[in-house]
């Protein structure tokens, strides 16, 4: 009943907001700049003070990536030494907090395991020229790679294999396939360069795990052209958010981070001009932490234990494009009659069984799982030990049920099973991606390539290896839907709610005092028969009395 | 021969029907919120038990004032003349169709037993109902300042507990109406205001 009054109040604003939205398509219809059906991404780089096809720097042939960055850092000086500071150039991560060395270069996962050894097919998404092993030049600044994040033209695509290279020349790809890449025209794409877009972040970040779709749940390529069902930010209809306009960079660091992520934020939103070290990619950065209109079900008060992407990221991989919620590498290595490697398909066309790498389990719409996290994650790192008779969490979320610090979640819990060394009891790195004589991906030899992966590590290897459960949590934070489809309040205030593990909060409609709502039924139940009774007795006695 | 006597007047009753009704409201939602049973929906049902429980504390500021302002305060003071006759009456005395022992005049309108229930309604059920209700409410508002032992749990259970006695209070209350001369007589006079004298 109240709801509704507060709906249609809010419907008011709306209208209220639409003139101004009105208003404001008019001003803009007034500058050609604006005309309605330009292109966002055309528009704004129309106001930009820049057109890069006028700069005779990149009006050149260009023969590879790094002479394109030579003739970047010829106006961009710092530009280089800004990215070689981050992780995405380093992929390695020192946590603070946890003493732990993270980064892509450490850390392993269930997925495609590691990157040692695989360096060649991995850097296709590292921010740089050549990383294919243990040489590569950190220090050169031409070695890092402008034209990846800043290519607005979507003709500039890393090859798998080549190092973090595009195809410089006409190339089989997949080898052998009879598939062929044309030459990417460098000076076309060096000439459209600007802000990076959804899907210059997407070539890596939708794609990790191998596929896309595959790790996160929350990212895939259904978020270049999302609607606002899918996430009501980057709307391309409405708001059509780039990931930076979260993700904002400073000199080229990029905030949010899943290594040190910020778990719960209660303050209001940053104001600009703010000084302070906050993440400005939180809801709270924008929205503050006490963002819904006052309402008797007291919404903002659930903001002290929730966080926001609990109630208002009610499933992931919505947009069409499954995730994977597991891989058994245990089953790797079935070849056909022919010794041939296979692929078993779904209903949908979508991988379950790939030769190379095991079985999988898809799954869209995912209803995630929920953890109290404080934002402290610790990895299970190569050289740590492991107890392989129980399943191995190869991240763990930290955080005190009911903490001040600590926010229930959404997340993903992926589930693996993957290979460990018996003798040593760790977890193995496998050499699978490149194509030689001890790739499990060509070979389909777990000794050989367990043995290259540990060689590459500088990991030892007993030649006994297993497999072991695992299991890894992915945190959700994208995939925001419209606030109308935000969840249901019964969804969590009741007994067999979505939330019915967590501890640490008194839940009203899950919780109880057992003993009191016994005693409590009972007595009123008791009172309830006992008038009936004398209800009873009298109508009887009357009824008596009446016939004597 | 039977007169009648003008008992319950009109604020007396506007107020104990509005609360009746407020009551009813929130029995039904708020069982719902505890997980009882599912029947507006959680969210639905928290909102209109929000709003219930705000106009009731208005018509409670109201008949408060009332009370004292009128006087009328006097009739909860507990009185225990009578009260064995009336015990009696009600576990005996009533399957006979004997008339009732208490003599009811405006100025001691209520037996000795309805004097000590709804005393007990007023100082124990409704406090607890009330207390536990704006803590609830202001959860937010307090819980940094409240000791370990103190959280929205133990506020939820003394809330329930609150529920349970007020549910009780309510199935005895509606049958002990229908023990009038006639099942409908107090039902009458509550709404008229006038009570036959028999």
């Amino acid at each position: 009943m109240m709801d509704s009054l507060i709906r249609i109040g809010g419907r008011l604003a709306r209208h209220a907001g639409g003139a101004c939205l009105l208003a404001a398509t008019l001003n803009a219809a007034a500058q050609p700049a604006g005309a309605p059906d330009t292109p966002p991404a055309r528009a704004e780089a129309k106001r930009s003070t820049a057109d890069h096809g006028k700069f005779t720097q990149l009006q050149k042939p260009f023969k590879t990536g790094e002479e394109v960055t030579e003739a970047c850092l010829s106006c961009h000086t710092e530009a280089a030494r800004q990215v070689m500071a981050t992780k995405h150039w380093t992929w390695d991560f020192k946590q603070v907090q946890t003493g732990q060395r993270l980064g892509k270069k450490n850390v392993l996962n269930p997925f495609c395991i590691g990157t040692r050894s695989n360096e060649a097919f991995c850097t296709t998404c590292h921010v740089g020229y050549g990383w294919k092993d243990d040489s590569f030049d950190f220090k050169a600044e031409r070695n890092v790679d402008c034209l990846v994040c800043h290519d607005t033209t979507g003709k500039y695509k890393k090859i798998p294999g080549l190092a973090g290279h595009p195809a410089y020349h006409r190339m089989e790809f997949p080898a052998k396939s009879g598939k062929f890449i044309e030459p990417v025209d460098l000076n076309a794409v060096a000439s459209h360069v600007g802000k990076t877009r959804r899907e210059n972040c997407g070539a890596c970040h939708y794609e990790g795990g191998g596929g896309d779709g595959v790790k996160h749940g929350d990212l895939d390529s259904s978020l270049s052209q999302p609607d606002r069902a899918l996430d009501v930010h980057m709307d391309k209809h409405g708001l059509n958010f780039s990931c930076a306009t979260c993700h904002q960079s400073d000199g080229h660091q990029i905030a949010g981070s899943r290594y040190a992520p910020t778990a719960a934020d209660p303050h209001a939103a940053i104001m600009r001009g703010e000084h302070g070290d906050r993440n400005p990619a939180t809801c709270q950065a924008c929205h503050g932490d006490k963002p819904h209109k006052p309402s008797f079900a007291k919404l903002n008060d659930h903001t002290r234990s929730l966080a926001c992407q609990s109630c208002h990221i009610p499933a992931f991989a919505r947009g069409g494009v499954p995730t994977k919620l597991s891989w058994n590498y245990a089953t790797a290595g079935r070849l056909d009659a022919a010794g041939k490697p296979i692929k078993t398909l779904d209903a949908h066309g979508h991988v379950i069984y790939d030769s190379r790498k095991g079985d999988f389990v898809l799954g869209e719409n995912v209803v995630p799982e929920y953890r109290w996290f404080d934002g402290t994650v610790t990895y299970t790192l190569q050289s740590d030990r492991i107890d392989p008779s129980r399943t191995v969490s190869i991240n763990t979320f930290h955080g005190k049920p009911g903490a001040p610090d600590a926010r229930i979640w959404p997340v993903k819990v992926f589930h693996g099973n993957q290979p460990y060394d018996k003798v040593h009891r760790t977890l193995l790195l496998p050499h699978t991606a490149i194509p030689d004589d001890t790739a499990y991906w060509y070979n389909f030899d777990w000794d050989k390539a367990l043995r290259a992966g540990a060689e590459a590590s500088g990991k030892p290897f007993s030649g006994q290896y297993g497999f072991v459960q695992t299991e890894m949590t992915w945190p959700i934070t994208h995939m925001v839907a419209p606030k109308e489809k935000a969840l249901n309040c019964v969804e969590c205030h009741s007994r067999q709610g979505r939330l019915q593990a967590i501890t640490g909060v008194y839940l009203p409609g899950r919780d109880r005092l057992e003993w009191l709502d016994t005693a409590g039924y009972s007595l009123a139940g008791l009172a309830f028969l006992g008038v009936l009774g004398h209800g009873t007795l009298r109508i009887v006695t009357r009824r008596k009395r009446k016939e004597h | 021969m039977a007169g009648r006597i003008y008992l319950f007047k009109r604020f007396e009753r506007f107020w104990h029907w509005s609360q009746a009704a407020l009551v009813i409201t929130m029995l039904v939602t708020g069982f719902e919120i505890h997980g009882t049973y599912s029947l507006f929906g959680f969210g639905q049902a928290v909102s209109v038990h929000t709003l219930a429980a705000w106009l009731l504390v208005g018509l409670w500021i109201f008949a408060i004032f009332w009370h004292f302002t009128t006087g009328e305060w006097r009739q909860y003071i507990p009185s225990f003349d009578q009260i064995g006759a009336v015990i009696l009456h009600y576990s005996y005395g009533i399957f006979l169709g004997r008339p009732h022992p208490y003599k009811v005049v405006p100025e001691r309108k209520h037996n000795p037993l309805q004097r000590l229930a709804y005393l007990w309604l007023k100082l124990m059920i409704n406090p607890l109902i009330w207390a536990s209700g704006i803590a609830y409410l202001f959860y937010a508002n307090w819980r940094d300042l409240a000791p370990a032992w103190l959280g929205l749990e133990q506020v939820a259970i003394a809330h329930t507990l609150g529920a349970f006695l007020m549910l009780i209070f309510f199935i005895a209350h509606v049958y002990l109406t229908t023990t009038g001369h006639t099942p409908l007589a107090h039902i009458k006079a509550m709404i008229t205001g006038w009570e036959e004298e028999h």
